[in-house]
C-alpha cells in the first residue's frame, strides 16, 4: 500500500495543511508516502517536502499551466499520478475541497472529506452536522481511498532527511476553459474572525464600549481576529458582526481567548472545535471554565494590561 | 440560457442534532426540514441572473424522498420556473448525486449548473465538483460574488488565502458560498401560484445511472465533549503554559 | 403609505395547532369547495406547539377516523396512572380524582399530531402557510367587523427600518377569521379588548408550563405509565404540579406547571421545576440520561367563568385562544378540537358567527367546562383547602349553586417584604444548568437584526417603581432568560434577550404592570421544538 499526498503551497512555501496530511498518511501503516508538487518553478517547494518526516519520494509536475491552483488543470494529472496507489490524500483545505473531488469523479471513485482519525488503513472517522455527530466508515479494502484530511485533527510532521525528488511529465492535454484572474489576499489590519488562527474575544465583563477596546488591543498584540459574545453585541460593546457563538460565526481557531466572557451553551457551541481555549473571568463559576484549557480567576481590568506589557 | 439548480432537503440548521443512543444514525423524527442554505443562496443567485435577463428559465432539481417536493415547492415560490424530483428514499452518496445530475444536465443542457457548496447534512463538499468533472465542463467552487458577460462568468471564490477571481467559459458549475447573497423572503402569493407550477417526478430507478462504489457507515457516535483544562494562578504562568502548547 | 397587497379568502385562520387545523378540516369535510387559508408564525407545522401531552381521543375519533391506523408520530396507550403528593423527602400516593383517569387515552407529542394534522389538512385543499405570523387584526371602517388579518411585514432592521430584503407583509381578508392561536395568543387580547369580549366573563387566569424530553438508558421505564404530583416543591399557596410521562424507545417526558396567580414576587417557576427534578424518587429516573428538548408555554386556566365572547362580527375566538382548557383533567387538546370542529359546523349551518358562543356553551364541551368550574379557583386559598374543595365539587359533579370568582393573575403579585429575593439555590446536578443552557434545548431563534418583538412601554418603570416594589419579577418567570437587569457604565437598564424568547406569553400575562406586549416577530422565527 502507497500513499499519494498532493502538496498544497502559494508558490513559494508549502503550507503546513500537507505536513498534516502526511501526519494522517504516517497512521495508515503504508510502504511509502509520496509527495507530489504541481506547480510552475516548483524544484523549492519540492525540497521543502522532501524533508518532511515520512516522506518516501517526491514527485515533482513543473508545467506553466500548474502556476495557479485551478482544480480543472490538476485534477487531469492527479488523477494520472495516482494510479497505483492505494490511497490518496489532500488537506481539507479550499484547496483541497476544490480539487480531490473532480480527481474522484474522473477516477469514478468515492471520497472521504475531512478525515479525522485513522483506524485502520479502509476505517476512518470524519465528522458530520457541523461536527455535531461523527461518523465511523468502512471503506472498501480493493480500491484507492480518496480524502481529504481535517487539518485540526492532525498536528503537522517534523522535518528529517530529505527524500529523493523525481520530476514527471505527463503527456496530457489541460483544458483552458478555466482561467486565473487574480488572487486578492486578505484586506485590512485584523484577520478574518472566521479563517483567524488566533481570535481574542469579549462579553459583559468588559463593561462599555470604550473598555472593549482592551480586546482590541490584546488582539492586534497578538495578530489575532476580534470576536464577542451575544451578551457585548446586545450590550452594543461590539457590533454583530463580531459574535461568535450558534446564533453567530462558528470557528476554530488554535487560539481562543475569552475575556469576560461567562460562556453560555449558545457561545461554547460556536468554539468547540478551538485548539487551545484560554479563559479569564472574575467568576470561578462560570461556565466557560468547564471547557477551557486554561483558566485565570481574575479582574481583566489587571490581567490584560499585564499580559500586553509581557507581550511586548 | 437555462440554469440548473440542485436544492438538498436537509435537517434544517436550527434543529439540534442528536445520535441515536444505538449509533444507527441521527434522530430526525419530527425535525424541520430545509433547503441546504447553501443551495438556497445558489437559487437566489441564478433568480437574480434570471431578473437581470441573464438567463431564460430557472430549474430547481432535488434528489431525494418524495417530502422533497415541499423544498422543491419552496424553490418555485421563490421564482424558479419548473422543478426535477429524482425520487430515492435511500440516501445517495455524492458521486451518485453527481452521475444523476450529469444525466439531467445532458437531457436539459443548462448554460450554468449552481448548486451550494456543501449539504449541511454530510458535509461533503464535492457534488457540484464531481458534477463538473463527468461533464468536462469548468467548475467555480466557493462563489462570493458571480459576474455573467456573453459566454465566460467570471467567479470570486473565498478561498483560505483571500478572495480568489477565475474566469470559466460556459457551461459550468458554479457552487456557492455564504456571502454570495441574501436569499429572498418567500412571498405567500407566491407559493399559491408555485402550486400550479410543473414538478416532475422521476422514480431514481428509471434514470438508469449506476450507484458508484461506496464507503459504509458503520457507526455514528456523538462527539467527545471538551474537557475542562486547568486554572493558573497568574499572567506568568499563562504565557508559560502558552508557550508549551506551542500556541505563543 | 402605499396600498398593501391583499388576497381574499372565505376562511382565514390564524394558528395551525388543534383548534385550528379540526377546524380547518371540518370545514372541508363539510364543504369542500370553501376556500380555506391558515397562516401559522412557526416555520413548520408544531413547532411552536407543546403539550404533556395525554389525550382524549374522542373528537380526533370524529374528525380523522383513520387517525389509529395511519398517525406516524409518538403515540403510547395510557396504561397506569399514578397521583402522588411530594414533600422535600418522599411522596405519598393519593387517590385519582375521576378527571385523571387516563385509561383509554394516549400519550403524544402535540407537536408531531398538530403536523400530521397539518398534512391531513393539505391534503384536503386547505392553503396552509407556516411562516407566517398575524401582525395586527384588520376591521371595517366602522371598526366594528373584523375583515381579516395583516401579515408581520420580513425583512426589517432593527430599528423597523426596511432592510435589503424587506418583504411587506400583506393583507388576507376573509368572510370569516377565526383565531386559534392558542393560550393569550396577542391578536385574540386585542380582539377581547376590542369588542369588551370579557365584560360579562371573570378575568382569565393561566399557569406557564415547562416541559423536557428525556432519553433514558434501557429498562428503566414502563411505557404509558403516567405520573401526576402535586406538592413539593410549590410553596402551599401557590398552584401548580408535575407531569412524568413514560413514552416509548426509553424516552420520558418531564413537566411542571405553576398557576401564575402566585402571590410572592421572588418565585422562579423554571428553578422549581428543577429543583422538583431532583426530588429522591425522580432524580433516579433521570441520571444517566440526555435532554433531547425543552420548551414552556403559558396555558390557560380560568376554565367557564372566565371564557370571553367567542363571537364577534366577523370573527371567532376558538380553542385556547378563548380558553376552552379543562384544567382538573389538565388536558385542552379534545376541548380545542371540539371548539374548532363546532365552529366549522356552526359556520357552515348558520354562514354567520352570531349564536357560536351559546352553542359552545351548550355542547359537550361547554358542559364539560361548567361541571368542573370551581375546582381550579378553589385553589386560590391554597393546597388543601382547594383539595378539599375540589373533592366536594367532584362528587356534586359541579352542581353546586355557586360559581367561585377568578383574579387577574397580574394583580397577585405581593410587594416585596423589604428583603431581597433569594437568589441562592440548591445545588443540583441534572441539566440544565441553567435557563439559557435549557433555551438551547428549545433550538430557539430569531433573526438578529429584527425589532425587539416584546415591547415594554415604559423601561424607566423597570428601574424604579418595579425595582423597588418587585425586584423585577420579569428576570425570573420568564422561563427562557429574556429579561435581565444590567448595570454597567452605561448604568442599570432592561436587557432584553428577545432571540432566547419560547412564545410561552408569560412576560404578557404576569407584568405586574401590564408593562411588556409580546409581539409577532419575523416569520418563523421562535423556537423548533422536536417531539414536544
Amino acid at each position: 500500500m502507497r500513499c499519494l499526498i498532493i502538496a498544497e503551497h502559494d508558490g513559494q512555501n508549502l503550507n503546513t495543511a500537507t505536513a498534516r496530511a502526511v501526519a494522517a498518511a504516517s497512521q495508515l501503516g503504508v510502504e511509502a508516502i509520496d509527495v507530489a508538487v504541481l506547480a510552475h518553478g516548483g524544484q523549492a517547494l519540492a525540497e521543502q517536502a522532501a524533508i518532511l518526516e515520512g516522506v518516501s519520494q517526491v514527485l515533482l509536475l513543473d508545467r506553466e499551466e500548474n502556476a495557479h491552483p485551478l482544480a480543472a488543470v490538476l485534477a487531469p494529472q492527479i488523477a494520472a499520478l495516482a494510479e497505483g496507489y492505494s490511497h490518496l490524500f489532500m488537506p481539507s483545505t479550499t484547496f483541497g475541497k476544490d480539487v480531490l473531488p473532480r480527481v474522484a469523479a474522473l477516477m469514478g471513485l468515492p471520497q472521504i472529506s475531512d478525515l479525522m482519525t485513522v483506524k485502520g488503513p479502509h476505517h476512518f472517522e470524519r465528522p458530520v452536522y457541523a461536527g455535531n455527530a461523527i461518523i465511523e466508515l468502512q471503506c472498501p479494502p480493493e480500491q484507492p481511498v480518496l480524502a481529504t484530511v481535517r487539518t485540526a485533527s492532525f498536528k503537522p510532521v517534523g522535518t528529517g532527511d530529505a527524500a529523493p525528488i523525481e520530476t514527471r511529465a505527463l503527456e496530457i492535454d489541460l483544458p483552458g476553459h478555466t482561467r486565473f484572474v487574480a488572487l486578492e489576499a486578505d484586506a485590512g489590519d485584523r484577520p478574518d474572525l472566521q479563517s483567524a488562527e488566533r481570535v481574542v474575544s469579549g462579553g459583559r465583563g468588559l463593561g462599555s464600549e470604550e473598555n472593549f477596546r482592551l480586546v482590541e488591543q490584546l488582539a492586534d498584540k497578538l495578530h489575532a481576529a476580534v470576536g464577542a459574545s451575544r451578551a457585548a453585541v446586545d450590550a452594543g460593546y461590539a457590533p454583530n458582526d463580531l459574535q461568535v457563538g450558534q446564533t453567530g460565526k462558528i470557528i476554530a481557531p488554535e487560539l481562543y481567548i475569552a475575556l469576560g466572557i461567562s460562556g453560555a451553551i449558545q457561545h461554547l457551541t460556536g468554539i468547540k472545535d478551538a485548539g487551545t481555549i484560554v479563559a479569564i473571568n472574575k467568576d470561578p463559576d462560570a461556565p466557560i471554565f468547564e471547557v477551557a484549557d486554561l483558566g485565570l480567576v481574575g479582574d481583566l481590568f489587571e490581567i490584560v494590561p499585564q499580559l500586553l506589557e509581557k507581550l511586548d | 440560457m437555462k440554469i440548473l439548480v440542485a436544492l438538498k432537503r436537509v435537517v434544517d440548521y436550527n434543529v439540534r442534532i442528536q445520535v441515536k443512543p444505538d449509533g444507527s444514525g441521527v434522530a430526525v423524527e419530527g425535525a424541520k426540514m430545509s433547503i441546504n442554505p447553501f443551495d438556497e443562496i445558489a437559487l437566489e443567485e441564478a433568480l437574480r441572473l434570471k431578473e437581470a435577463d441573464k438567463a431564460e428559465e430557472v430549474i430547481v432539481v432535488s434528489i431525494g424522498p418524495e417530502a422533497a417536493q415541499q423544498q422543491l415547492r419552496t424553490g418555485l415560490a421563490m421564482g424558479a420556473d419548473r422543478a426535477i424530483l429524482v425520487q430515492s428514499d435511500e440516501a445517495v452518496s455524492p458521486l451518485h448525486a453527481a452521475r444523476i445530475l450529469h444525466t439531467l444536465v445532458q437531457a436539459e443542457q443548462p448554460g450554468l449548473v449552481l448548486l451550494g457548496k456543501q449539504a449541511i447534512d454530510d458535509d461533503s463538499n464535492q457534488t457540484g465538483q464531481m458534477l463538473a468533472a463527468l461533464w468536462g465542463r469548468p467548475q467555480a467552487t466557493f462563489a462570493s460574488k458571480v459576474a455573467l458577460e456573453g459566454e465566460t462568468a467570471t467567479v470570486t471564490r473565498e478561498v483560505d488565502a483571500g478572495l480568489e477571481t477565475i474566469a470559466v467559459d460556459l457551461p459550468a458549475v458554479i457552487t456557492s458560498d455564504l456571502r454570495l447573497n441574501e436569499p429572498r423572503f418567500v412571498k405567500l402569493p407566491d407559493i399559491m401560484k408555485a402550486k400550479r407550477k410543473p414538478l416532475d417526478i422521476r422514480p431514481l430507478e428509471e434514470l438508469g445511472v449506476t450507484p458508484p462504489p461506496a464507503c459504509q457507515i458503520v457507526r455514528w457516535r456523538a462527539p467527545e465533549p471538551r474537557q475542562a483544562g486547568h486554572k493558573v494562578e497568574t499572567v506568568d504562568e499563562l504565557l508559560t503554559a502558552l508557550k508549551e502548547r506551542g500556541v505563543l | 403609505m402605499s396600498e398593501r397587497e391583499q388576497m381574499q379568502f372565505q376562511t382565514l385562520i390564524v394558528g395551525a395547532g388543534p383548534a385550528g387545523l379540526a377546524c380547518a378540516i371540518r370545514l372541508k369535510q363539510l364543504d369542500p369547495e370553501q376556500e380555506i387559508c391558515v397562516i401559522e408564525k412557526a416555520a413548520v407545522p408544531g413547532g411552536h406547539t407543546l403539550s404533556g401531552a395525554v389525550i382524549e381521543p374522542g373528537p380526533l375519533d370524529a374528525l380523522l377516523p383513520h387517525w389509529r391506523e395511519q398517525y406516524p408520530g409518538i403515540c403510547v396507550p395510557a396504561q397506569r396512572d399514578e397521583f402522588r403528593l411530594l414533600n422535600a423527602r418522599g411522596s405519598r400516593k393519593l387517590p385519582l380524582p375521576p378527571g385523571m383517569k387516563n385509561h383509554g387515552n394516549f400519550i403524544v407529542s402535540l407537536g408531531n399530531l398538530v403536523a400530521w394534522m397539518a398534512e391531513q389538512a393539505e391534503a384536503l385543499g386547505v392553503e396552509l402557510f407556516p411562516g407566517f405570523p398575524g401582525s395586527e387584526v384588520l376591521f371595517d371602517e366602522s371598526g366594528q367587523r373584523v375583515t381579516g388579518v395583516r401579515i408581520g411585514d420580513m425583512g426589517l432592521n432593527a430599528d423597523g427600518s426596511p432592510g435589503p430584503n424587506y418583504t411587506e407583509g400583506m393583507d388576507l381578508l376573509a368572510e370569516t377569521t377565526i383565531f386559534a392561536e392558542g393560550c393569550r395568543g396577542h391578536l385574540g387580547k386585542q380582539l377581547i379588548r376590542h369588542f369588551r369580549l370579557d365584560a360579562d366573563s371573570q378575568p382569565q387566569t393561566y399557569g406557564i408550563g415547562m416541559k423536557e424530553l428525556w432519553q433514558l438508558p434501557e429498562q428503566r421505564l414502563e411505557a404509558g405509565h403516567i405520573l401526576h404530583t402535586i406538592g413539593w416543591p410549590l410553596p402551599g399557596d401557590t398552584y401548580g404540579g408535575s407531569f412524568v410521562y413514560a413514552l416509548d424507545d426509553n424516552r420520558l417526558a418531564i413537566g411542571f406547571v405553576v398557576g401564575l396567580d402566585y402571590a410572592d414576587p421572588c418565585l422562579e417557576p423554571f428553578e422549581l421545576f428543577q429543583q422538583f427534578k431532583h426530588h429522591p424518587e425522580i432524580r433516579p429516573l433521570l441520571e444517566g440520561g440526555e435532554i433531547l428538548s425543552t420548551g414552556a408555554r403559558a396555558l390557560v386556566e380560568g376554565g367557564w367563568q372566565s371564557l370571553p365572547r367567542m363571537d364577534m362580527p366577523g370573527a371567532l375566538l376558538i380553542g385556547d385562544d378563548a380558553g376552552t382548557l379543562n384544567v382538573p383533567k389538565i388536558k385542552g387538546t379534545h376541548m380545542a378540537m371540539q371548539s374548532g370542529m363546532l365552529a366549522a359546523e356552526h359556520l357552515h349551518e348558520q354562514q354567520q358567527t352570531t349564536g357560536y358562543h351559546q352553542r359552545f356553551l351548550a355542547s359537550a364541551a361547554g358542559k364539560e367546562l361548567h361541571r368542573v368550574r370551581n375546582i381550579r379557583p378553589g385553589f386560590h386559598k391554597g393546597l388543601w383547602p382547594g383539595m378539599a374543595n375540589a373533592a366536594l365539587e367532584t362528587l356534586l359533579g359541579g352542581r353546586t349553586p355557586w360559581t367561585l370568582h377568578n383574579h387577574a393573575d397580574h394583580e397577585q403579585l405581593h410587594p416585596l417584604a423589604g428583603q431581597p429575593c433569594n437568589t441562592q439555590h440548591p445545588a443540583r446536578s441534572l441539566p440544565p444548568r441553567d435557563r439559557l443552557a435549557s433555551v438551547y434545548f428549545a433550538a430557539t431563534e430569531h433573526e438578529e437584526s429584527q425589532p425587539v418583538h416584546l415591547k415594554v412601554a415604559d423601561t424607566e418603570l423597570c428601574i424604579n417603581q418595579c425595582r423597588e416594589q418587585y425586584a423585577n419579577p420579569c428576570t425570573r418567570f420568564c422561563p427562557a432568560g429574556v429579561y435581565e437587569m444590567v448595570e454597567d457604565e452605561q448604568g442599570l437598564r432592561l436587557q432584553i434577550n428577545a432571540a432566547n424568547c419560547v412564545h410561552c406569553k408569560t412576560c404578557d400575562i404576569k407584568d405586574p404592570y401590564q408593562n411588556i406586549h409580546w409581539t409577532a416577530p419575523e416569520g418563523g422565527s421562535g423556537p423548533n421544538y422536536q417531539n414536544l
